[in-house]
């Protein structure tokens, strides 16, 4: 079991490795002159080589990604070109208002979609079964502005029951933040719905026609009782891993809902960042998600691992 | 999800051990759409024509494809000879009839700058509709000739290539997609670019994952036995054995490449401002809401769920005919 760990952490590693590797290629090698992006169109060149010296661009580009990594491995990330000063002081708040956004839509979209999943499965081929898979899945190909949009129209100008921006007037209890984060989120929910109905029921309809729920029917055990103790622990399996795989598109999700809602969270500042070719910003925030993402993804597998007892119980490959 | 065993409930068990062991994860998504068994008894039995002629049949007599079919037409049609029947000149400036409401001169109402919505929205279908498809078919081909090498030839080559797609996957698309235009400038063909090599590294997966459940199975080695080279054996032996999930992949791709794009060009990302654009449409108007404008943001945000709605009916179909 501990091999199998720390397999699965070495390999997070490397591909983290590799993701930096990839970050750092297109941030610092592709775009060729940070020095006159930095001072600006009006510098002279002789400045814009002299920056381009001091920033190590004349290094062979190995060296440069080493000093780069050490840097950033230091908790350096240097300084925003659009607001010079250090990146850090606006990653982790924005990060910590991102994560609030995506925790809301979280918490609302996983027990709605496996709900929704079993309740398809146990209707399988009927009317309701068509309905939420045939809507789940239109819903997630929607992207998140447009359903946001008409969100907004529907919710916030003529029902008038939800406000239009995300940002709460600042020190307001968690109850207000959470009626301004509402109407964000559902956009989301929206998206990641589809999917994990779809796997959610995937896993039922197969617990479903398995052999351990017959017998328990067999047994003479209550419908609830085989659902809830027999059925839904092997068919959940399947659905937390997607549930970790679905942070990318929960992220990409927040990019847009955060500039069409106007919330200054980590979505929004790579937006800026990209908008504003801040590279140092840009690279600080993709690397955040790519650890968020990967973190998510290891401890599902883990998660997946110890709950399933053939897997714990056998040992590993 | 590697090496959570292959009896897992939820599907990864059709895919056997060679594909659970292997260094480059597996989307349980994936696991849906490959077929079970893609029939080499069928193709075997009869010709591979007839199958594609009897699928093509039942896809013409199916009404979800049909409807998806003739929406999308519609938007064709609007993308391609919509200069002839727009109402209005899409990019004409009027300031005395700012944000108009819908009525019989405008039936979409107007814009902030006077601009006719409807004559935008017919307009707007273009650079979707050309961008859309060629990433994705662009994709599909990258993505396809990937992994059959990886499938084909497994070791150091898989692995390898496996942890590089596996860390550039680990970025959402849009944020992939920020990283590069940024790098390389914004441009359609920047935009074509990033979405189809992201979506041949996402099908690369599933054609891998293809690949390996064939190349070791007799008419392969039969092949092989022949003297056949590499080349061969992968384009004319294993591809018309595994087009199955190629084109179910296709169509998925598709319809998340008009996500992407929609997504991209109201981040700003797309044509310049004032070519009409449904997602650049959008961005531009949607401040305007909160002054009750809504129509000048609603209806394009209508138009690409249209589509999108178009390409899922579609995409549906296909599926359901290839897997049968």
């Amino acid at each position: 079991m501990g091999r199998y760990i720390l397999k699965r952490l070495g390999l997070a590693i490397l591909t983290l490795l590799l993701l930096s590797l990839i970050v750092f290629l297109a941030g610092q090698v592709l775009p060729g002159n940070p020095g006159r992006l930095i001072l600006g169109n009006f510098a002279s060149q002789r400045s814009v080589d002299i920056l381009n010296r001091q920033l190590g661009l004349d290094h062979p580009v190995l060296l440069q990604y080493w000093e780069w990594a050490t840097r950033i491995m230091h908790g350096n990330f240097g300084r925003s070109y659009q607001f010079q000063a250090p990146v850090i002081s606006f990653l982790f708040p924005a990060a910590g208002r991102s994560l609030k956004l995506a925790s809301l839509a979280f918490v609302i979209v996983v027990p709605l979609s496996i709900l929704g999943g079993v309740v398809a499965a146990l209707n399988r081929g009927r009317t309701v079964d068509r309905i939420i898979s045939t809507i789940g899945l239109s819903l997630s190909t929607l992207p998140e502005f447009v359903s946001g949009i008409v969100l907004i129209v529907v919710f916030a100008i003529e029902l008038k029951i939800l406000p239009v921006s995300a940002n709460a007037p600042p020190g307001s209890g968690v109850l207000i933040q959470l009626r301004y984060l509402l109407l964000p989120a559902i956009p989301l929910v929206l998206v990641l719905f589809g999917y994990i109905a779809r796997i959610a029921r995937a896993g039922t309809v197969e617990a479903l026609e398995s052999d351990y729920v017959r017998t328990a029917t067999l047994k003479g055990l209550r419908r609830r009782t085989v659902i809830v103790r027999h059925m839904l622990r092997n068919s959940m399996l399947p659905t937390m891993t997607v549930v970790a795989t679905q942070t990318g598109y929960l992220i990409g999700g927040l990019v847009v809902t955060e500039t069409l809602f106007n919330y200054p969270g980590l979505g929004r500042l790579i937006y800026n960042a990209a908008v504003a070719k801040d590279f140092p910003m840009l690279e600080a925030g993709v690397l955040v998600i790519g650890v968020v993402y990967l973190t998510a993804t290891l401890l599902a597998d883990l998660l997946a691992t110890f709950l399933n007892p053939r897997v714990r119980l056998q040992g590993f490959e | 999800m590697s090496g959570t065993g292959d009896e897992e409930p939820g599907g990864l068990g059709r895919l056997g051990r060679a594909a659970v062991d292997s260094p480059t994860a597996v989307d349980p998504l994936l696991t849906l759409i490959l077929p079970v068994d893609h029939g080499h008894g069928a193709v075997l039995g009869s010709s591979a024509k007839q199958v594609r002629r009897q699928q093509l049949g039942l896809l013409l007599r199916s009404r979800t494809f049909l409807v998806g079919a003739a929406i999308l037409l519609l938007w064709i049609v609007c993308a391609i000879f919509g200069g002839m029947f727009r109402p209005y000149d899409p990019l004409a400036v009027n300031l005395f009839t700012t944000n108009a409401p819908p009525s019989g001169v405008h039936l979409f109402g107007t814009d902030s700058l006077g601009r006719d919505v409807l004559s935008r929205a017919i307009i707007g279908s273009r650079e979707i509709l050309f961008v859309a498809p060629s990433s994705a078919a662009l994709g599909t081909i990258f993505g396809t000739v990937m992994g059959l090498v990886q499938g084909y030839y497994r070791g150091l080559v898989d692995m390898i290539t496996g942890r590089i797609i596996e860390a550039y996957l680990a970025l959402p698309l849009v944020i992939a997609a920020f990283v590069f235009i940024v790098a390389l400038g914004p441009s359609i063909l920047t935009l074509v670019l990033v979405i189809s090599i992201t979506f041949g590294f996402l099908i690369s997966r599933t054609v891998r994952t293809a690949v390996l459940l064939e190349r070791d199975l007799d008419y392969v080695a039969a092949a092989r036995l022949q003297g056949e080279g590499a080349m061969h054996n992968m384009f004319v032996e294993i591809l018309p054995n595994v087009m199955g999930p190629i084109i179910v992949e296709f169509t998925v791709r598709l319809g998340y490449a008009i996500f992407l794009v929609a997504t991209l060009s109201f981040l700003g990302f797309g044509v310049s401002p004032p070519t009409p654009d449904w997602g650049a449409d959008i961005a531009a108007n949607y401040q305007y809401l909160v002054a009750g404008y809504w129509w000048e943001t609603l209806f394009p945000a209508l138009a690409i769920a249209s589509l999108i709605t178009a390409i899922n009916l579609m995409g549906d179909s296909i599926e359901t005919v290839v897997i049968q």
